[in-house]
């Protein structure tokens, strides 16, 4: 867990999408201060976040049998980053789910880097990406596990929708392991809205932007399946699909 | 109701609809009939407005409307249902909700109330009931994970719920076994058959038909109708194949 000695650049592969300029000012103290968070042993802590312009990182460690939840929206810019480093104790488990959202010039990420350092910890991670304009939306997750981290679980799913030509998606799963009896899942999918499915809804009597406005709703609910409080859940369904009534075209 | 003249039509450059005509009274069940390949989705389709079917000729009027100039959901509205050959899948949002909400914009848009949830669920209940498709599966995302029957059973379910005047309903026996087509077939009778209100069955079995009793029966063939009768043209075909009939 290396303190940077130097600002990082598009060069370095943690930072490969990152948004040039703002690294290129960015404040290297304040990208070495890390928000650190202890989830004792067979505790849960659940960490809610919206993501703001520029970068915040988060260092959690997970004692045995602990869990560790984190749901964000990232509808920031114009260069908004999240990232987690987590690592966990034997039969710990990470949780994430991570919408970025938006338009413009924006470019919103999540970075992960999951560690996997006893044997029987699982990690599930679940990140959507709406875009339009020329908006960014990427995922970097990097998975370690170590030697004799025996029964680890891992899973990684990214999809992105663009609503507009100009905006882009990025995937990049990482995965390192040097354990042998491991379940590592993960996949990646960028495309646009379903045209069938609207011509469907658009056929039952729903206008483009009612049934662009479920689909929408139903592909970043994903994100946010795993949140048990139902309340919460409506709550950040509602915050993250906002973004798109007031700002997509 | 419809009234459909010298329609042309072309998908990705290729002509398919080469000039069909066709008129479709109030009251009326109309069975078109042809070989795979015909046009007959095509001509569905482009009657609900998908995109990328492009009209290059003639005139569709509905209910004294040019159809071709409304948006697929304002047709919807003006009282079109189309029955899809392979329903879509929507994961992640539920028939009712999708049902309540589509029924609800077809009601805004001819300035009608909204139906509350308790209203809906009624209608709802009735019509899952009619075509014997538990309830349960209404609450599920929409056509994810059900089996080609219960696929043509749901579409009817929706035709029941959304009450259409012009049904247009690409094979919608396909993938039944008797029994379901028994359902379905009764369903479409007691939801559509009536005086201001008209059906377009495309099938390519005469099973459904002795169901469905059509008024006119018409062969389509390389895009556009080669042959129009009463139903006793169905048996026809039956029997003697379309080469023979449509020649
Ligand atoms: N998207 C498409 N692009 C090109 N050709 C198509 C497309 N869809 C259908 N066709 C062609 O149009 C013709 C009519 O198809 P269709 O309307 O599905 O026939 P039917 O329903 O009568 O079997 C077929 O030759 C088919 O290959
Ligand atoms: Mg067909």
């Amino acid at each position: 867990m290396n303190e940077l000695a130097t600002l990082p650049t598009t060069r370095d592969e943690n930072w490969r999408y990152a948004d040039p300029a703002w690294l290129a000012s960015a404040d290297l103290a304040q990208l070495n201060d890390w928000r650190e968070i202890a989830v004792p042993a067979g505790e849960t802590v659940c960490e809610i976040l919206s993501v703001e312009s520029g970068a915040e990182r988060l260092r959690v460690h997970v004692g045995q049998g602990g869990r560790f939840e984190l749901f964000a929206i990232n509808a920031a810019g114009p260069y908004a980053r999240a990232e987690a480093e987590v690592t966990l104790e034997e039969g710990a488990h990470f949780e994430f789910g991570g919408v970025t959202i938006g338009g413009g010039k924006n470019r919103q990420e999540f970075v992960t880097r999951t560690v996997h350092s006893s044997p029987g910890a699982s990690s599930n991670q679940v990140v959507r990406a709406v875009q339009w304009g020329q908006a960014v939306g990427n995922f970097l997750g990097r998975i370690e596990v170590v030697k004799d981290a025996q029964k680890t679980d891992a899973a990684q799913n990214f999809r992105a929708i663009l609503l507009e030509k100009g905006a882009s998606a990025n995937a990049k799963p990482e995965l390192e392991i040097f354990a042998d009896d491991v379940k590592c899942a993960h996949g990646a999918a960028i495309g646009a809205l379903d045209e069938t499915a609207g011509f469907y809804m658009a056929s039952r009597g729903l206008p483009p932007e009612v049934a662009r406005k479920l689909l929408i709703h139903a592909f970043v609910a994903d994100a946010f399946e795993a949140i048990e409080d139902e309340e919460l859940r409506g709550e950040m369904l509602a915050k993250a699909l906002n973004v798109l009534d007031e700002e997509a075209v | 109701m419809l009234k459909i003249e010298n329609l042309h039509a072309e998908v990705d450059g290729k002509q398919i609809l080469n000039g069909l005509s066709l008129e479709v009274g109030a009251g009326e069940v109309h069975a078109i009939m042809g070989p795979n390949g015909a046009g007959k989705s095509t001509l569905a389709y482009v009657l609900g407005g998908r995109p990328g079917y492009e009209i290059t000729q003639g005139t569709v009027e509905f209910l004294g409307q040019d159809m071709l100039e409304l948006e697929p959901h304002e047709r919807a509205a003006a009282g079109l249902f189309l029955g899809f050959q392979y329903p879509v899948e929507i994961p992640g949002v539920s028939n009712v909700q999708f049902l309540r909400e589509a029924l609800n914009a077809q009601r805004k848009a001819r300035g009608e109330e909204p139906f509350s949830g308790g209203e809906f669920l009624k209608v709802a209940k009735e019509k899952a009931g009619l075509l014997k498709l538990d309830m349960e599966m209404l609450k599920r995302p929409v056509n994810v994970g059900f089996s080609g029957g219960e696929k043509k059973r749901a579409e009817m379910v929706q035709m029941g719920i959304l009450d259409p005047r012009l049904a247009v309903l690409d094979e919608t026996d396909s993938g039944l076994d008797i029994d379901a087509l028994r359902v379905v077939g009764e369903g479409i009778n007691t939801i559509m058959r009536a005086p201001d209100k008209a059906v377009l069955l495309i099938t390519h079995y005469q099973r459904l038909l002795d169901v469905v009793q059509p008024d006119f029966v018409h062969v389509l063939a390389k895009g556009r109708i080669v042959k129009s009768g009463g139903p006793e043209l169905a048996h026809q075909l039956e029997e003697e194949g379309y080469e023979a009939v449509a020649a």
